[in-house]
């Protein structure tokens, strides 16, 4: 196993320049040796420069097992869910890069403002509309039907970033709605309880939404729960197309 | 433009990519043909002259061309200048507009009896 005790890893973090170290823009990195350990996690290596090598190391996280989504950083040129992601996996000849997440504003050193990232969901038209209320009895969504299985494979986004930071399309064009915030929409065209179908395609279509995806599928190929984003993309040019050609886009 | 619009320029473009994925094949076996044939520039243009079935195949390649190319190359000028709103939509239809007059005057020029 390559985490043997008693070796050392060096490790580049980028760090924000701005006044008291906050601030976005310029920065650089800044390396650090970190001892390696077995099952090692690359959030584990920050962990370790925060508490023993430079405390005012600004970084975050919080349920530490692939649940919150609040870790993401780019690793070795990657965007990565950093504590899942074991130092065997990535560390090139025991060197490690860590920067923050590409496409959002730093907040300060690996910590991204991920506003923007969300507020692009509620611009998807994020949001469940139904009709019944809590007096209601429940909707019975068939399990074995065509939508639910479409709903299965996007629901469990953890709402990461990795997907965002790793699209090209975002970088070129900001106002693009990215594919996490297009894929709730796709798991919400697909929900038969839902009532805002007609707005929530209007909402994805054109060049801020899927019309803009090049189908590239690094979002794909990097999402950390293995989502199909450029098929619900797709699903969603699909299903825009017909809306116009029946006139209700 | 609106998202309802944009999305219909989408649609345009790959509906055009399905007319020119045929013309261009059938452009290029005519190509090969008259090239192998050793066609000479008059005995190329002694079969199109006057051919209408020619001229409206070519015509509606130049139209699918002036369709697709403006959308795309739109897609990139706002991916790589960045440019939005009126100046983009300006670009785009003064290609379009630039295409369909010089692809259908070639055109019209192979069909035309005594030449154009
Ligand atoms: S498939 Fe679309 S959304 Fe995903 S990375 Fe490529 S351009 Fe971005
Ligand atoms: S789609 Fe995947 S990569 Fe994107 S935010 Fe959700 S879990 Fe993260
Ligand atoms: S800390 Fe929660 S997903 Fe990594």
């Amino acid at each position: 196993m390559a985490g043997d005790a008693g070796s050392v890893l060096k490790v580049s973090v980028w760090r924000s320049s701005g006044p008291g170290g906050v601030a976005a823009g310029d920065g650089r990195f800044e390396t650090f040796e970190v001892p390696r350990q077995p099952s090692q996690t690359v959030l584990d290596v920050v962990t370790h420069i925060q508490r023993h090598c430079d405390p005012t190391l600004g970084y975050r996280f919080a349920c530490r097992v692939g649940v919150c989504g609040s870790c993401a950083m780019v690793v070795n040129g990657e965007a990565r869910w950093t504590c899942r992601t074991h130092v065997d996996k990535v560390a090139e000849g025991g060197r490690l890069e860590v920067a923050p997440l590409r496409n959002l504003p730093v907040i300060r050193d690996l910590a991204t403002d991920m506003s923007a990232f969300f507020d692009k969901w509620a611009r998807a038209r994020g949001q469940f509309s139904g009709t019944r209320s809590r007096q209601e009895p429940f909707a019975v969504v068939e399990p074995q039907s065509e939508e639910r299985r479409q709903v299965d494979l996007g629901i469990e986004c953890i709402g990461c970033g990795v997907c965002y930071s790793s699209c090209d399309v975002v970088e070129w064009k900001p106002d693009y709605l990215g594919p996490a915030a297009m894929n709730r929409a796709w798991t919400l065209v697909n929900d038969v309880r839902d009532t805002a179908r007609r707005e929530r395609l209007a909402a994805v279509a054109g060049d801020a939404g899927c019309h803009a995806c090049h189908t590239h599928m690094s979002c794909t190929e990097r999402c950390p729960k293995h989502l199909p984003l450029t098929s619900a993309i797709a699903g969603l040019k699909r299903e825009t197309t017909r809306a116009l050609l029946r006139g209700e886009l | 433009m609106s998202p309802r619009a944009q999305a219909g320029l989408w649609f345009a473009q790959r509906m055009s990519a399905v007319v020119l994925a045929f013309a261009v094949v059938v452009h290029l076996a005519t190509m090969i043909y008259a090239v192998r044939s050793g066609l000479s520039a008059a005995e190329i243009l002694d079969r199109t002259r006057g051919n209408l079935p020619w001229f409206l195949f070519y015509a509606g390649f130049v139209v699918a061309i002036a369709v697709h190319l403006p959308i795309g190359l739109r897609n990139v000028i706002a991916e790589t200048l960045g440019w939005r709103g009126r100046l983009l939509e300006a670009c785009t239809a003064a290609l379009a507009a630039g295409l369909l007059a010089w692809g259908l005057r070639a055109a019209w020029a192979v069909y035309a009896p005594g030449g154009a």
